[in-house]
């Protein structure tokens, strides 16, 4: 018996996971068959999304952009709206695995598979990216961060299936960086990781800016109060090791094969200051390609 | 169940289990053992493959996912009995020790070269961070993907 499909359609999706409530989905399987090995791979009823063209693509719809739950992140890394709006997803995509990954893995998969290490994950929340989520009956939208449960959690229905991301143009933030601490540059999974935008005054100093760490609770932190309480700040070490000594009630590590509790923990506040020097290279470019 | 593609450019159809992964069918069922499985979970690139012009894991792939597609193994590069420049180049310059990791590291530096024909050190260096190499160091393999590519920029230009 087949028990694996390649639908060519949503519609094709739905009959089989109707048929069959208990098959499991699946985009490029760069995390799924990870943890399926053997008997269970074989056993298991398994519907392949990745030929669906509805899922696949991305369109530049004005206000913002759709991205295809199940287009895989080479494309969107060559996609040219993305860069221009989205640097810190790109940026985040960018240390995403490997090539090989990336040529196969989705951004549906990294948010349905709901790891606190997910790396798209923290540029998608200071996104504030919409998921768009479709079945038979009804497409609904939820924000990112109300449909991330915890590891491996995620607020989807059975016959539901996550169709595409939309993300708004026009952030005021024209800093845009990821950063992110692993055991090595390729094929890490994060330790700590954090995705900020910021926006800086003439001075120097920090007007706006939204962050979002990964890897260091059961789900993405935005810590909204030090959002607040770092705009206005001059951006210097003295405010960012306050910040950090606050972030800390914000965090709920563990100690796992990777790394402590204590030393993420550490590093979610060292690495803010990495806003330092990404402050400063924006000030030298501004001033080199300014008016 | 049967699948039919095309596999270095011939077309073939295998009767295989469902469930079964793409690197053991190569390797099991059409007896291509150029393709390499060693970790098993996509962190080494030792099982990659060209599906439709790009590199893929084979052991992160079900067979049935290769359906009315393109795909090309370490098998399928050489053609006329004349090597692929970037094999030639992997010989030239000793970029092959236990030769484990070569298959993989080849096709994906195919893939680069294809889409960026004249890249930079660490353009390759990149385009091979997901190829682990346990003997050499890496640095012949990039100093033999980088003459590679410029031999077949210069190949094209004539």
């Amino acid at each position: 018996m087949n028990r694996v499909h390649l639908p060519r359609s949503l519609e094709g999706a739905w009959e089989i996971l109707d048929r069959v409530p208990e098959a499991r989905v699946y985009a490029g399987g760069t995390d799924l068959f990870v943890k399926l090995q053997g008997e269970a791979r074989s056993r298991a009823v398994l519907v392949c999304l990745e030929r669906i063209r509805e899922l696949r693509g991305i369109r530049d719809a004005g206000k913002h952009v759709w991205i295809g739950a199940c287009t895989p992140y080479t494309e969107i890394l060559s996609d040219p709206s993305v860069q221009e709006h989205f640097p810190v997803l790109s940026d985040a995509i960018r240390k995403l695995g490997s090539p090989l990954i990336r040529n196969m893995g989705t951004m549906g998969g990294n948010i349905c598979t709901a790891s606190p290490a997910g790396d798209t994950l923290p540029p998608l929340y200071i996104l504030e990216a919409t998921l768009e989520i479709r079945s038979h009956s009804n497409t609904r939208r939820i924000p990112v961060q109300d449909f991330i449960l915890g590891p491996g959690q995620a607020r989807l229905e059975p016959g539901e299936i996550l169709s595409g991301i939309e993300i708004q143009k026009g952030h005021p933030y024209p800093v845009h960086f990821y950063e992110k601490v692993g055991q090595r540059q390729a094929l890490a999974i994060a330790v700590v990781s954090l995705a900020v935008m910021m926006r800086l005054s003439e001075a120097g100093d920090i007007e706006a800016i939204r962050m979002a760490f990964g890897s260091v609770a059961p789900t993405v932190v935005r810590p909204l109060p030090i959002e607040t309480q770092l705009a206005g700040a001059p951006l210097d070490e003295k405010t960012l090791r306050e910040a950090g000594a606050m972030l800390q009630a914000h965090l709920f590590p563990i100690d796992d094969i990777r790394a402590s509790a204590r030393y993420r923990r550490r590093v979610s506040a060292n690495i803010l200051q990495r806003l330092r020097l990404r402050g400063k290279a924006s000030m030298k470019d501004s001033h080199r390609f300014g008016p | 169940m049967n699948i039919s593609f095309h596999l270095n450019g011939r077309p073939v159809t295998v009767r295989v289990p469902s469930g079964k992964r793409v690197v053991d069918v190569l390797r099991q069922d059409l007896n291509l053992t150029g393709t390499k499985e060693a970790c098993g979970s996509g962190e080494c690139g030792a099982c990659t493959i060209l599906v439709e012009g790009r590199a893929r894991l084979s052991c992160l792939m079900l067979a049935v996912q290769l359906k009315e597609r393109h795909v090309v193994t370490i098998e399928g590069l050489a053609s006329g009995g004349l090597l692929h420049p970037v094999q030639e180049a992997f010989v030239e310059y000793g970029a092959v020790q236990c030769g484990f990791c070569t298959p993989g590291m080849i096709l994906a530096a195919v893939d680069l070269l294809k889409r960026n024909p004249l890249p930079s050190g660490e353009e390759i260096r990149e385009a091979v961070s997901g190829n682990l190499c346990r003997c050499t160091g890496y640095a012949r393999i990039v100093d033999a993907i980088l003459a590679a590519s410029r031999r077949m920029a210069r190949g094209k230009k004539r």
